[in-house]
């Protein structure tokens, strides 16, 4: 290429990205997507979302009277995880779970505190409202260590409990309260840069057909290549602004601690949003409607992003075609890296990994992007 | 007479309208399948294979057959064992492993002397909900491991004439989920969160869609009213999300097997006037957007808020207090709550009037606000 057919590129790429750049401007709607859309969901998601029990209220049912209930009782109190409110019966109890008032019972039986001198081992019946499984679970795991404990302080001072045999010290790493925030917000950049990435791109390009704006494009000199590139960069620094908003929002306001660097976390979201970006320009390429190509980038990048990402369910738990289908999903990749550099650090053997494989989609995707807006311009 | 019949032929066109372009129909019936059997799978909390590093320091048989305990139990699966802890933090770092299990050198010699003995586990807590289930898992795995031991050392006791040591054993039920399969609890809430979507889009569209291509004119110069016209646009959303909600509760029954417990009519009386109240909203979307993006825009704006503030995935009593009282405006929460209340508390219609009542009122209040606004916005 001669010295002055770049210069005439780079005059045609400026000329197009100012066009782009100011359509992004004066188009306030894209701007709402992309700057107020990441602030709108992190406040929705670090407030409304969380799967850490407190307070859970539970019923408690002494059948026994004595020192022993009471005392499992008092410990119930203390502690942070449950609000007990003493019943008297059982069918009040019911009563009590069916109107939702309760999410547990905990019985102490009539024979307690005399089975707690004997043989048999003294019960402490528990019964959950398993209609949220997950909840019910923690707040049988609550339960246990309350229990727990009051053995041992008993154990300590030398009433009837013995200590168990064997038991396990648990020790978290990386997020050592297990403080459910800390895992939920970085999983939430990458659904940020998904909506600026693949839907808002979808509608560009989709726009530019459906208003024949595309036409007008089509008789300037301008190349496939420029053409992407130019539509590539305005997005490109919108989604690296809604990151940078997201990311600001959950350190500062939710207290998510950022152990990586920033030029990890630069490189892995642009790779990140280059892959979300080639997926938006490849619908939009190819769907020349706003509303089709909307509908498509929602089923195929933000609801992935949601719930094939591993941003909230794990992916190890779920069936076999299910962890298959995430591997394909970008998001999954951005996740993973994402939690690593938020709460572990630069750990290299996690990001290369991720690295390589966004990478690798978003040359896929973008070269997709690129032979359909060939293909269209050369028609 | 003829004021129906003309509301009809409305309903009729519109739906004729959405059923006739391909698109329009693939939207009503293709996406909300798709995404019902890929959520229906991937939203799991269950926590299945946990993988796992151990490290038996002690090699003894009590050591072997606690950890055989592990993989045993179907929770856990083993990736590595390793004579030190030196190699272990790699493996969870790279994500290879989620658990460390840890045996230090005096374990059974601790246990045969009849001193406590711990098994130390360290979990990546990047994932805090996956590890605090899997710290739950092993905790029930080694008490029950624990017990047998004490009961096989009360036996000796009594031999040796000495009275036996006293414990306390928590005996847990749950109602309601008797497995606590956390998939219960997300399929029973889809239908209705599906239909949200379904019937949003397809109201916000509506006349956004009208005034896009300028037919909208034309509808306005018929001799019909506006409220005419707002019952044509509306009905048809209601039919097809009505139906979709049905479609996918039987989807629900059939094909992940959860149990619909309630009564039909009450499913039936939670999904109408849920659809309803969305309506209200939808319309409300569509009489203030001017193109089709904005209306997308906005019923997204809509359908975020309400999919994660109405307790479908997370609970609404992990949020702040002020935002728990934000969702009591929220139609999804009662829809949920209601379809919950249906398929597993089994709920008939008296049971769900406390969910309908809310619902109703709102869509009272959101099908009259847009009514004012569409004939304020057409003047």
């Amino acid at each position: 290429m001669s010295a002055a057919s770049r210069r005439a590129a780079a005059g045609r790429l400026l000329g197009f990205l100012r066009k782009e750049g100011l359509q992004v401007r004066r188009d306030p709607s894209s701007i709402a997507l992309a700057l107020v859309m990441p602030v709108v969901l992190i406040l929705l998601f670090g407030y409304g979302v969380s799967l850490d029990a407190e307070n859970i209220p539970v019923a408690v049912l002494l059948e026994d009277g004595g020192a022993a209930g009471r005392d499992l009782l008092g410990r119930l109190e203390g502690s942070r995880y449950f609000e007990p409110v003493l019943v008297t019966s059982s069918a009040e109890a019911e009563r009590l779970m069916a109107e939702h008032e309760i999410e547990a019972l905990v019985r102490v039986g009539s024979d307690f505190e005399s089975d707690l001198g004997g043989a048999p081992p003294a019960p402490v019946q528990l019964v959950l409202r398993g209609i949220d499984s997950n909840r019910a679970r923690l707040v049988s795991g609550y339960l246990e260590g309350v229990v727990g404990l009051w053995s041992a302080g008993r154990a300590a001072r030398g009433e009837p409990a013995a200590p168990p045999a064997a038991s396990i010290a648990p020790r978290t790493w990386f997020n050592p309260s297990l403080r459910s925030t800390n895992f939920l917000v970085p999983g939430l950049v990458a659904l940020v840069m998904t909506l600026t990435g693949a839907l808002l791109t979808a509608l560009v390009v989709a726009r530019e057909w459906e208003r024949g704006t595309m036409e007008a494009i089509l008789v300037t000199p301008l190349r496939p290549t420029e053409f992407l590139v130019a539509k590539l960069v305005p997005y490109y620094l919108l989604g690296m602004g809604g990151m940078v908003l997201a990311v600001g929002l959950g350190v500062l306001l939710f207290g998510v601690p950022l152990r990586g660097s920033f030029l990890a976390l630069f490189v892995m979201s642009s790779l990140f949003l280059l892959a979300s970006l080639g997926l938006g320009l490849a619908i939009s390429s190819t769907v020349r409607v706003q509303f089709v190509a909307a509908q498509v980038s929602i089923l195929s990048g933000f609801l992935p992003a949601f719930f094939l990402s591993g941003l909230l369910f794990d992916l190890d738990s779920t069936p076999w075609p299910i962890r298959w289908i995430s591997h394909l999903v970008p998001a999954r990749y951005f996740v993973s890296a994402s939690h690593t550099l938020f709460l572990a650090g630069d750990l290299w053997s996690v990001l290369w990994p991720d690295a390589l494989a966004l990478a690798l989609m978003a040359t896929l995707l973008i070269g997709v992007a690129r032979r359909r807006t060939g293909a269209r311009l050369g028609d | 007479m003829l004021w129906l019949r003309q509301v009809l032929a409305i309903a009729v066109k519109e739906l004729l309208m959405i059923l006739k372009d391909p698109k329009s129909r693939f939207v009503v019936i293709g996406p909300p399948l798709i995404q019902f059997v890929i959520f229906g799978y991937a939203a799991t909390f269950d926590v299945k294979d946990v993988t796992c590093v151990v490290v038996d320091e002690d090699r003894s048989a009590e050591s072997r057959d606690l950890l055989a305990r592990f993989t045993g139990s179907g929770h856990f699966t083993e990736v590595a064992r390793l004579d030190s802890l030196d190699g272990a933090a790699a493996l969870v770092d790279a994500g290879t492993a989620r658990l460390v299990l840890h045996v230090g050198g005096d374990f059974a010699a601790r246990l045969r002397a009849g001193r406590p003995a711990e098994l130390q586990i360290a979990a990546d807590g990047r994932n805090s909900n996956v590890s605090g289930i899997a710290l739950g898992y092993a905790s029930t795995i080694v008490s029950a491991w624990s017990r047998q031991l004490e009961a096989a050392r009360a036996g000796a006791r009594t031999a040796a004439g000495l009275p036996p040591a006293p414990r306390v054993e928590l005996v847990q039920r749950a109602w309601f989920n008797p497995s606590l399969d956390s998939r219960w609890f997300v399929v029973s809430g889809l239908p209705a969160q599906i239909a949200l979507v379904v019937v949003m889009l397809l109201t916000s569209l509506s006349v956004a869609r009208e005034r896009e291509h300028g037919t909208f004119d034309q509808t306005l110069v018929a001799p019909v009213d506006s409220l005419q016209i707002l019952i044509g646009k509306a009905l048809p959303p209601f039919v097809l999300g009505l139906f979709d909600g049905l479609l996918l509760s039987a989807l629900a029954v059939v094909w992940f097997g959860v149990p619909l417990t309630g009564t039909l009519a009450a499913l039936v009386a939670v999904l109408a006037t849920y659809a309803l109240a969305v309506i209200g909203v939808g319309l409300f979307v569509s009489s203030l957007a001017t193109t089709m993006q904005q209306a997308m825009l906005g019923s997204f704006m809509a359908i975020m808020p309400f999919v994660i503030l109405s307790g479908f995935t997370t609970p609404i009593e992990n949020m702040p207090l002020w935002l728990q009282h934000a969702t009591l405006a929220n139609p999804a929460r009662y829809a949920v709550a209601g379809c919950r209340a249906v398929f597993l508390e089994g709920a008939g219609l008296g049971d769900v009037l406390r969910y309908l009542g809310p619902m109703a009122v709102m869509a009272a209040l959101t099908l009259t606000l847009a009514g004012w606004l569409f004939r304020y916005r057409t003047r």
